[in-house]
């Protein structure tokens, strides 16, 4: 399915890029994008460093959208899907690196916190929420304890803190995983209630309106909790209503029999699908 | 509301320094070798983070060429019509909070920038600029979070998770319009 969405926007992106510059007429064209490579980062990670948008310098699509042919319009698209394509590369690189030095702090404090049982006791206070929603988590597993600290990150607001506690979930929740190349119900689960962001107060916003000369900067805060709260739990019963649609193939009751067939099947690929 | 906010916002700022510091004191009662401990920790952080590397360049890469085709803003004027022929001409307001809805779940800086540019035409306290506060602050980068969560373990098959993120973004992105609508009270 990865194969399938990666192939279909990269498609779609080239192919309507190429289809828009050819076939509007040349004057309308030109203009309508404000900053069309502004770079790609990560919301989680580079919150705190706006150095990793290096504003790119090559944005210099028309100009003077005057007099533009239809090949220049043309070549204007492509000079600028090319820098997308480039600089999206780049920014990745740069969000990681900013993400290392996060990722080995959260992780070396959960690592002393897991030693001193912290984390143990924080899962253990939580087990009730925690077998309703994970209810394959055994008790007292890592796992849960990862999954608690990530939740407790996203809901305190603390972004820096939230991607690498939930990367050591996932590590925890793979452990437990029986297809280590197929998403357990837990990791499902996860995932959604972690999309659909759970954060009770949204600083960063404030922070913005604050920026931008908003009279009233906290007046969304009421109407994001409830915004927030309706994707959560639209997400718990998303999970829930779809998980029978995509049953695991290997079921612990027939794992006996179909176990070593299951296991040869790689990821189903598709190899000719070679979009750029 | 403003002692409220300051509060709430002293408590953010010192949620990390207080939870390393109790992590810590913690630690040394238990007898912990925290230097160890924390080493050991951060060394698997420098691992997953290198790990990720691939799957972001993979994903953003397809983000970055499909907003640069204009696809989305074709997308609102091609709705903007659409509205015109229904009828629904007092609704085409709304309608400025499209490219934030796309890009939303597809790209964190995007979806800023995209805020930004909003409240600079239409002021961040106007409806606008109130239901893209909303909207920003409800959803999330889901697109990022299914890439690198699901990289940094190897997963392949997602099942469920894109149908039920997908879900679940639409829902907020909805909730964020009607409760901005619900709630919103132009400025004094």
């Amino acid at each position: 399915m990865l194969n399938k969405i990666w192939f279909g926007l990269l498609a779609i992106g080239l192919v309507y890029g190429f289809g828009r510059a050819a076939l509007a007429p040349p004057p309308t064209t030109a203009p309508p994008e404000p900053q069309p490579t502004a770079t790609q980062a990560a919301p989680t990670a580079t919150q705190a460093q706006p150095a990793t948008t290096q504003a790119a310098p090559a944005d210099d699509t028309p100009v003077a959208p005057a007099e533009q042919s239809r090949s220049g319009a043309l070549s204007a698209m492509g000079r600028r899907l090319t820098n997308a394509a480039i600089d999206s590369a780049q920014s990745s690189v740069e969000i990681c690196i900013a993400l290392i030095g996060m990722m080995a702090l959260w992780l070396g404090i959960m690592k002393i916190a897991e030693d001193a049982g912290l984390v143990t006791l924080l899962a253990r206070l939580l087990r009730p929420v925690l077998r309703w929603l994970f209810p394959d988590i055994p008790r007292d597993h890592p796992a849960g304890g990862a999954v608690v600290m990530n939740l407790a990150a996203n809901l305190l607001g603390l972004d820096n803190a939230a991607t690498p506690l939930g990367l050591k979930a996932m590590k925890e929740l793979q452990a437990l995983n029986r297809d280590k190349k197929t998403a357990s119900d837990s990791m499902v689960m996860f995932l959604a209630i972690n999309t659909s962001s759970i954060s009770l107060v949204a600083f960063t916003i404030v922070a913005y309106r604050k920026a931008a000369g908003s009279s009233d900067p906290a007046s969304v805060i009421f109407a994001t909790i409830l915004a927030t709260t309706c994707s959560t739990i639209a997400a718990i019963l998303a999970v829930r209503l779809l998980r029978r649609f995509y049953p695991l193939r290997r079921r612990p009751d027939v794992a006996p029999t179909t176990g070593s067939s299951v296991e040869t099947t790689p990821a189903p690929d598709e190899p000719h699908e070679e979009g750029a | 509301m403003a002692g409220l906010l300051e509060i709430a916002d002293l408590v953010s700022q010192w949620a990390i320094p207080a939870i390393i510091l109790v992590v810590v004191v913690v630690a040394w009662f238990r007898r912990v070798p925290m230097y160890d401990s924390f080493v050991t920790g951060a060394k698997e952080g420098f691992g997953i983070a290198v790990m990720i590397i691939p799957y972001l360049v993979a994903i953003l890469l397809v983000i970055a060429v499909f907003r640069a085709s204009g696809a989305i803003e074709d997308i609102k004027s091609a709705l903007t019509v659409a509205l015109g022929w229904v009828g629904w001409e007092a609704h085409a307001e709304k309608l400025e909070l499209i490219p934030l809805a796309i890009v939303r779940p597809l790209s964190g800086s995007g979806a800023r920038g995209v805020m930004l540019e909003l409240f600079e035409h239409h002021g961040p306290d106007s409806f606008i600029g109130y239901a893209a506060s909303v909207m920003q602050g409800s959803t999330e980068t889901t697109f990022y979070i299914m890439t690198v969560y699901f990289g940094s373990v190897g997963i392949r098959r997602m099942r469920h998770t894109l149908g039920a993120c997908l879900i679940a973004d639409a829902v907020g992105i909805i909730a964020a319009v009607v409760f901005a609508s619900l709630l919103y009270r132009a400025a004094p």
